[in-house]
């Protein structure tokens, strides 16, 4: 399997079966006591496209993320979620329309793969157990893991570990997907397999903003690249047009180092 | 050999311990047992309270609860127990009737659950935060994050501390006679010792003691097996597998990548 190719037009994807919402930042500002370690981002994210966010450590990508489902709560600035403002909703109704992967994966070690899963459906969604646990079963085998159940994740390997992660926060059917560096902490060779499993997502529909140090991926399937550095957005747009044609000196330097 | 039997008089006086044995038994080891597991049981409870208001996010619940933990592991055990014990007798006696006994327990419920509160309070603080993260993420709230997901793992780190807290506890349980048991109340330490007042030597607490030593020591080695246990975790034993085994199940497996699930 290669990476998808570029998916310029996800909505005309044969297999279309999510339908992401529209997620739109305007004037993010974020900030750790009296740190403010994002400053005015603005970024809009189509539904059904895939948003890559790359940027050297320490430029606020992860608390980006973390301030659309509000795990930290941004200062200042709004956050839309399909045209309304997420900053309006209760956090815990908004979380349950974003799904979030996390790069340490976040597995409840004391629940097997599938509990890991079914855990949210009937404790937040209200699901019965079982109807929980069908549902569950129904997500791992959607990521190539319906033997491996039964399995707890210190029985898995990391990229399993990732794909049950994937699973987990898709069974909640969200609206949009953020991704924190879901492959920086995996073997080498399993990293393709979690890419292609995110880049079909990102084929059958779903909106994804992905923090990612994988340029391949980025390149490939984004829709849009965006560059961060020092808590701002120093450079966005097409992904060819940002590797092949930086405009700003800091991404020049940044891609001369990462590729 | 004049000391030789003297010890034996005063410690290993073995007609004056079969003389107390029955009593040790039946009243004694009774007693402690109850009153012990009680104040654990009780114990467990509102030190679970107090550790979950301990990191509350809410000051309004997390300083009641450093003062109360303050309080309760920061006074002697005898002087918290004759407070209370004699304290609140009279309200005591229109619950529990005359008898010090429920007081007794309460008095130890109060301090175990200083000590039980911090306990927990560690544990659970000892989970990765990436745990709650992960079910916030989802949508669960907090208090429901706590208690599906992250003071379980917090729970089940603590019980080797636990259990040395019940420990002392059985330990702690023999001073609850300074508030005048009735004589069938009398755990092992006042059976043992209005024994070894009519005997005249102090075989029947050496008897004692030993009753508490047949509690105690077994449990610290449990401990200890607890412990190991799960620093080491318990694994299914597995050969190492190859990575590239795996990358061949996803290219085989992955139906979400080629669609044809959908």
């Amino acid at each position: 399997m290669s990476l998808a190719s570029n998916t310029a037009n996800p909505a005309a994807s044969q297999n279309q079966t999510f339908h992401g919402s529209s997620l739109e930042l305007k004037n993010l500002t974020m900030a750790y006591g009296d740190i403010e370690v994002l400053r005015n981002v603005s970024l809009t994210v189509a539904p059904g496209t895939t948003t890559c966010i790359i940027g050297p450590s320490g430029s606020g990508k992860s608390t980006l993320l973390r301030g659309v489902n509000r795990l930290h709560e941004p200062k200042s600035g709004d956050v839309l979620l399909s045209g309304e403002s997420a900053l309006k909703v209760k956090p815990d109704l908004l979380r349950t329309r974003i799904g979030m992967v996390f790069q340490h994966f976040n597995l409840f070690p004391d629940h097997t793969a599938l509990e890991n899963v079914a855990l949210a459906l009937w404790s937040v969604k209200g699901m019965s157990k079982a109807e929980a646990r069908k549902r569950a079963h129904r997500s791992l085998s959607e990521v190539g893991l319906a033997e491996r159940a039964d399995h707890r994740p210190r029985d898995l390997s990391g990229g399993q570990q990732q794909r049950v992660a994937i699973a987990r926060a898709l069974a909640m059917e969200p609206e949009v997907m953020l991704f924190d560096e879901a492959t920086s902490a995996l073997d080498p060779e399993l990293v393709k397999g979690v890419l292609n499993l995110m880049a079909g997502l990102g084929k059958r529909g779903m909106t994804m903003l992905v923090v990612t140090h994988e340029m391949g991926f980025a390149r490939k399937v984004a829709d849009q690249v965006v560059f961060m550095d020092e808590g701002e957005v120093v450079e966005a747009g097409a992904p060819g047009k940002l590797f092949d044609n930086p405009s700003s000196e800091r991404l020049q330097r940044f891609l001369s180092e990462v590729l | 050999m004049d000391w030789l039997n003297t010890i034996i008089r005063t410690f290993f006086d073995f007609g004056a311990m079969a003389e107390v044995l029955p009593q040790l038994l039946g009243v004694g080891l009774l007693n402690t047992l109850i009153i012990s597991i009680a104040a654990t049981v009780i114990g467990l409870v509102l030190g679970m309270i107090v550790a979950v208001m301990g990191i509350s996010p809410s000051r309004w619940l997390r300083i009641p609860a450093r003062i109360y933990t303050d309080l309760f592991r920061g006074l002697p055990a005898i002087l918290t127990i004759l407070l209370i014990g004699q304290g609140f007798a009279r309200f005591s006696q229109s619950i529990f009737g005359p008898s010090p006994y429920p007081l007794g327990i309460i008095a130890l419920s109060l301090i175990a659950s200083a000590y039980i509160g911090e306990i927990f309070r560690a544990g659970i603080q000892s989970v990765d935060k990436g745990q709650g993260e992960a079910c916030r993420a989802l949508g669960m709230s907090y208090a429901k994050s706590m208690a599906l997901v992250v003071v379980p793992q917090g729970i089940r780190r603590v019980l080797p501390a636990l259990v040395n807290q019940f420990i002392a506890i059985v330990k702690d349980s023999s001073l609850v006679y300074f508030l005048g048991l009735l004589v069938s109340e009398r755990e092992l330490f006042r059976v043992g010792q209005d024994a070894a007042v009519l005997s005249g030597n102090l075989s029947p607490l050496v008897l004692a003691g030993i009753f508490y030593l047949v509690i105690t020591v077994p449990l610290t080695h449990l401990v200890n097996y607890f412990d190991n246990r799960f620093r080491t975790g318990r694994r299914r034993p597995a050969a190492p597998s190859s990575g590239l085994k795996e990358v061949k199940e996803l290219d085989a497996a992955s139906p979400l990548i080629t669609g044809s699930n959908t």
